[in-house]
């Protein structure tokens, strides 16, 4: 290894010669790597003192930075939580304290603090506890009602309509929300030769069939067994839940979906005259505040209109 | 530490370390100018977060940039998030501004409007009152830190620091109501966007206009690169008079025989006496005489230093001036109506009335109309069939507003908002929603109809409101 001559001026090489001319620089790193690198190590010391960082045993260091949120206690008490840095502890302090938390609880303060008609004539109370009821509907209703309200027909009622089975009022609503509902129709026991002349007849309360002579008076003799529930003239009763059968709504026989076929309709209403009806809706008061029930009740009633 | 003297380091730094500028304190014509565009700038930057302005909604202060709210308020004009492209046309115009500018005088704006410039030439003002001219300074340069140098560069960067600070803190008082802020800021309670904004500020402020300078114009400045090509032979430069500076023997001090404009004449040198003034008073410290250079702000300082000189000599003024390059080659004054300048013009005033035109044309109120798409019809019990829509309407106005909602295009429609209202209030400057139910018999004849929402207001404070839907029966 020969020392190339170096002249003043020229850049250091580490001595090294190959092939006789190649020549390697020995040039320093950059001072403004140095120097970013040298900050970079006091950034991770700064950030092992403040987050957590380092694993030993079955345990990390927890840092000095700590976020503080409160929760409610088995005993109904609030007590304020330290825990070090996470992004979960984050996450509940941003639940509580953020602005927007602020903003919201402000907003669910109103409601609570206004009865239903003072809501209603409070065009921000009410935008408010109808996007509320919106979201509420969405993560605990919208799976057996769809996402609006719109229902199957046999299966879960439509809520997008303007018939309520038990009741139209908000009490009714918020009562039924928290409590649940048992929905039943026992199974007639109608015979073979009326049970068409019965079906033909409740189609007619509706004006989906006419009926005439004998058959109509057959099939409004056979009606007597469900007049205890439906009314004399079908016309339903809120009390028991029994719906009203001289609407245009259909909500288990699926009469619409036959078009202009009467023994499609006919078939449809045999079906549930000889089967009965069996529904349930679970009770949610367990699950929902009052608030929150009260404007899922404002949401779902104003869905539909009057 | 001089790498010139360390033998490891390349002979040609990549860098070249900055020599420090020390112009010379001059008077004159364009002084006087750019003192009172500081003055002008400074004033309103300065003051105008402090201006009050009693507005029935939203804050009390004549200009503020209100982020949460999401409003920029201008005295009477107050900016929606709908109305942003008004940024938009502020910004072309602008530039449109500066290309008109810039086709007829040269690079004014760098040398009287320019941040960069005001704030740079501020601080020199306050290194010249702590430190002393020109020749004080750079003998304070030279010398080791001693008490003396440490005392007098302490004070003259605590000052900067006091200067940059309050440009910091006036800048971040114009996005939050300015007392309040200020109050919140010392006792400390602000926001922390608030110490953020304001400390970026103070160091950029500081490093730009205290340590960078005209580095922040040679290098940084991306006007400097573009602003030339916006020059032609008939645009006004500032400009040294090389034919009557040089004459055909060149530029010579005076000494004897050469002491008046005769004897110079006589042996062909010319008016320039190289008494470096013009280059000692220099922002950017270059020598104006060798030509148009880059790094020229046309800020104009080395033509009042050099008609300081001539008029002292009893010589005509002018060797330095703002010519256009035809002018010094033809001695042909500038068409100052050339295509340039009128295109420029041109789209500079269609700029200005397209954006004024933009102002007084916002729309006063708006709204939206949405159908809820799930379920997107219902039957009703009464076999009618019902549709509804989310109403949104935005009041831009600072008074509340009323409307009466109709509905055309569906026969017997009946149209009902959910909570009974009999009109749709707004308040002032705010904005709603409402669901509104329409319900109209089912018609066999088609799936679906166009209809048209129109939204009157009751005291005609607006032009009514329309907005095309559409309802589906089936």
């Amino acid at each position: 290894m020969s020392q190339p001559e170096n002249k003043k001026g020229q850049v250091e090489t580490t001595g090294h010669v190959w092939d006789g001319d190649l020549r390697e620089y020995n040039n320093p790193l950059p001072r403004w790597w140095l120097w970013a690198f040298y900050v970079t190590i006091v950034f991770s010391v700064v950030y092992w003192i403040l987050y957590p960082a380092w694993p030993y045993g079955d345990s990390y260091t927890k840092g000095i930075n700590t976020v503080e949120y409160t929760v409610e206690g088995e005993d109904g008490e609030e007590k304020t939580v330290s825990e070090h840095w996470n992004t979960r502890a984050l996450f509940t302090r941003d639940m509580q304290s953020s602005p927007s938390a602020l903003a919201q609880k402000e907003w669910v303060g109103k409601v609570e603090n206004m009865s239903f008609e003072e809501i209603e004539q409070d065009p921000d109370t009410l935008q408010f506890a109808m996007s509320m009821g919106n979201y509420t509907f969405g993560d605990y209703c919208a799976a057996c009602h769809g996402a609006g309200g719109q229902g199957k027909i046999g299966l879960f009622p439509n809520l997008a309509d303007n018939a309520w089975l038990y009741g139209s009022s908000y009490e009714t609503i918020v009562n039924k929300i928290n409590n649940g509902i048992q929905g039943m129709m026992p199974a007639q026991n109608v015979p073979e030769d009326t049970i068409d002349d019965l079906a033909k007849y409740v189609l007619s309360l509706s004006g989906n069939a006419e009926i005439s002579g004998e058959a109509a008076s057959r099939g409004k003799q056979a009606f007597a067994s469900c007049a205890g529930c439906h009314g004399a003239e079908g016309k339903g009763n809120e009390a028991m839940g029994a719906p009203n059968l001289a609407d245009a709504i259909w909500g288990v026989a699926d009469v619409p979906g036959c078009g202009d076929d009467t023994a499609c309709k006919v078939d449809e209403i045999k079906h549930v005259v000889n089967n009965g009806i069996q529904r349930q809706m679970p009770a949610f008061g367990d699950r929902l505040t009052e608030t929150q029930a009260r404007m899922l009740a404002i949401y779902v009633r104003q869905m539909g209109g009057n | 530490m001089a790498h010139h003297d360390d033998p490891s380091y390349p002979a040609d730094p990549l860098y070249q370390a900055r020599e420090p500028i020390h112009p010379k304190a001059i008077h004159g014509r364009f002084r006087r100018f750019k003192d009172l565009v500081l003055l002008l700038a400074y004033g309103v930057f300065f003051l105008l977060p402090w201006v009050r302005w009693e507005r029935s909604v939203g804050p009390d202060q004549a200009v503020m940039f209100d982020i949460p709210s999401r409003r920029y308020y201008l005295f009477d004009l107050v900016i929606h998030p709908q109305d942003m492209f008004l940024l938009a046309g502020f910004l072309i115009l602008a530039a449109w501004l500066l290309f008109f500018v810039t086709g007829l005088v040269g690079r004014a704006f760098c040398g009287y409007f320019c941040f960069q410039t005001l704030w740079t030439d501020v601080f020199m003002k306050v290194e010249a009152l702590v430190q002393g001219d020109r020749n004080k300074r750079m003998r304070l340069e030279k010398q080791p830190w001693n008490g003396e140098k440490i005392a007098k560069k302490g004070i003259t960067v605590a000052i900067w620091t006091l200067i940059a600070f309050w440009t910091g803190f006036t800048f971040t008082s114009y996005w939050a109501d300015a007392p309040q802020l200020f109050v919140n800021f010392f006792t400390l309670e602000a926001v922390g966007a608030a110490y953020i904004t304001t400390g970026i500020l103070t160091a950029t402020t500081l490093l730009a206009a205290g340590f960078a300078r005209e580095q922040v114009c040679i290098y940084m400045c991306p006007y400097a690169r573009f602003q030339s090509v916006m020059f032609d032979k008939e645009t006004l430069l500032v400009s040294y008079d090389a034919g009557r500076g040089e004459g055909e023997a060149g530029r010579q001090p005076l000494h004897k025989g050469l002491m008046t404009l005769e004897e110079r004449h006589a042996q062909g040198v010319g008016d320039c006496i190289d008494c470096n003034l013009c280059v000692q008073v220099c922002p950017t410290g270059i020598d104006i005489r060798d030509g148009l250079q880059l790094e020229c702000i046309s800020c104009g300082l080395c033509i009042d230093a050099c008609d300081q000189i001539m008029t002292k000599r009893g010589w005509p003024t002018g060797l330095i001036r703002y010519a256009s390059e035809q002018e010094l080659e033809t001695g042909e004054k500038p068409n100052l109506l050339k295509f340039r300048t009128i295109g420029y013009g041109l789209a500079t005033i269609a700029a200005t009335v397209l954006l004024l035109y933009g102002i007084f044309a916002r729309a006063p109120a708006d709204i939206s109309v949405e159908q809820v798409r799930q379920p997107l019809f219902t039957m009703l019990a009464s076999g009618d069939i019902q549709n509804n829509y989310n109403v949104k309407i935005n009041n831009k106005l600072q008074e509340p507003l009323a409307f009466d909602l109709t509905v055309v295009g569906l026969p017997d429609a009946r149209v009902s908002v959910v909570g009974d209202f009999e009109s749709l209030e707004l308040p002032a400057d705010g904005s709603r929603k409402y669901l509104v139910h329409v319900r109209a018999p089912s018609d066999a004849q088609v799936d679906r109809r166009e209809i048209q929402f129109i939204l009157t207001e009751e005291n005609g404070l607006v032009e009514p409101l329309e907005h095309d839907a559409s309802f589906v029966f089936r």
